[in-house]
């Protein structure tokens, strides 16, 4: 593992997402506007705002930064400059840590810009810190981002790709509690939730929007989260392969 | 370095066990129509490509040995550059990895003829530019072994003249060099040649002596005729 193939790495994510402003328009665009109209919609109910629109602005940037992640890694790979990479110097580790930074850093962008907005424009209340929501948003584009880099590793084209977020990331976000309480849902569905690594990023937001602070369970969560992240990035490093048929 | 080398791609054996050796210092050219085996072999020496079964040493090492991965440099027949970045951004991007210095990124855009175009967007480049850019990565930490898997193709006769001539140089200062091609005439610029056919070598030795076995003073008629005089043996 080498520290300057990792920030090499970064920089160069960073680069290719500059060439592309309409993309990083789009991630922090897109958020904005559908809390806006969250707020809209739950007009007559504020609570219902406050108890949705919190937990939703920290789970958006795991939807935004799944989605980009896999389709660059996609990229990487069909290009074939993935296998120069792997005929280089370069550990796996390298490269993953690096997209690792390069979208921590666009989701702390995006987290600051869709609270800050959210939190004094809209009118947005949660219970605890919004600093901690926002903390939470950048752990929770992390899990998002290692999930988008395991799911490319099975897409062959770019439509295979868009594909996997209505087929991985959707069902998690059903049932992790934020439309339906879990404790409503049928047993087998909130067993399932339980195996599911959105509920627990729900489960430490939701903590702090309406208890007002992560306490003890809401720490596991976190690291649950946390665990689930580097689960998928050490599976996404088998997928990476230097020798291939 | 090379000894019964057997690889399969899709179901189906491409090389049945091959044995060759390369000399260091040398261009070799290794030519045969598309289907040969060509890339296989290219990747195999590359160390990334699964082999079924047989050895190769490159350097003195395994290859796709991690130690030799400063030391070889692969060129894919599709330019494996970023098509979002500019050409130096490419160059630096590559470089860091490599470890080397701002000063050589400027040597290898001069030594590919890209000066003019470095700050440019690679995807706004043509064909025969991008994958200059391409090879320009694969010089950057001075390779001692550089696998070229078809860097003329689509490139008009000037510039594949001046690409020849700098694999000539690089040779001159101790690179080997392994340059495949399915055009014949190319064999000229070789001081080795290794002709594939079918997976198979049906030739292994100097364009002089391609010439003198086949008595044929053009290389593309003496690989017919070699190919003509195998087929009546067998």
């Amino acid at each position: 593992m080498s520290l300057q193939s990792t920030m090499a790495t970064a920089a160069r994510v960073l680069e290719q997402l500059r060439r592309d402003p309409r993309t990083i328009a789009l991630v922090i665009a897109v958020p904005l506007v559908l809390i806006a109209l969250l707020k809209w919609v739950f007009d007559g109910q504020p609570q219902t705002f406050d108890r949705i629109g919190g937990p939703l602005v920290g789970i958006f940037p795991l939807i935004s930064m799944f989605l980009v992640t896999s389709i660059t890694m996609l990229r990487e790979r069909v290009t074939g400059t993935l296998e120069r990479l792997m005929t280089m110097p370069l550990t796996k580790l390298d490269l993953l840590a690096g997209y690792g930074v390069a979208f921590a850093a666009l989701a702390t962008v995006q987290g600051v810009i869709v609270g800050a907005v959210s939190f004094l424009l809209l009118g947005l209340d949660v219970a605890g810190s919004e600093l901690a929501v926002i903390a939470l948003a950048v752990l929770n584009a992390v899990l998002g981002m290692a999930l988008g880099l395991l799911a490319s590793a099975f897409a062959r084209t770019e439509f295979q790709a868009v594909q996997f977020m209505p087929a991985l990331i959707l069902p998690q976000l059903l049932l992790c509690g934020l439309f339906v309480p879990r404790e409503q849902m049928a047993p087998t569905l909130e067993t399932l939730s339980w195996a599911l690594p959105m509920t627990y990023a729900y489960e430490a937001l939701e903590r702090v929007s309406t208890v007002g602070e992560l306490g003890a369970r809401g720490a596991l969560y976190t690291v649950i989260v946390a665990g689930a992240a580097l689960l998928s990035l050490a599976l996404a490093a088998l997928t990476l392969r230097r020798r291939t048929p | 370095m090379i000894e019964g080398l057997e690889v399969d791609r899709g179901g189906r054996r491409v090389l049945p066990g091959i044995s060759l050796s390369i000399s260091a210092g040398t261009v070799t050219g290794l030519l045969g129509p598309s289907g040969s085996g060509k890339t296989t072999l290219i990747r195999a020496i590359a160390g990334v490509q699964i082999v079924a079964g047989g050895a190769i040493t490159v350097l003195g090492r395994p290859a796709g040995d991690p130690a030799l991965r400063p030391r070889v440099s692969y060129v894919t027949q599709a330019p494996s550059v970023y098509g979002d970045l500019t050409v130096r951004e490419n160059l630096r991007y590559f470089g860091r990895i490599l470890r080397v210095g701002e000063e050589r990124l400027e040597e290898v855009i001069a030594t590919v003829g890209l000066d003019d175009h470095a700050g440019q967007v690679v995807n706004t480049l043509s064909g025969g530019q991008r994958s200059r850019a391409s090879l320009a990565a694969a010089l950057l930490n001075r390779p001692e072994l550089l696998l070229l898997d078809e860097p003329t193709v689509g490139l008009d006769p000037v510039l594949r003249a001046s690409l020849w001539e700098m694999f000539g140089e690089l040779a001159a200062q101790g690179t080997t060099l392994l340059v495949s091609s399915h055009v014949m005439d190319e064999a000229a610029h070789c001081e080795g040649l290794l002709l594939l056919r079918e997976g198979r070598i049906v030739f292994d030795g100097t364009p002089d002596l391609l010439r003198e076995r086949t008595g044929s003073a053009d290389l593309s008629a003496a690989f017919l005729r070699l190919i003509e005089s195998r087929e009546r043996g067998a």
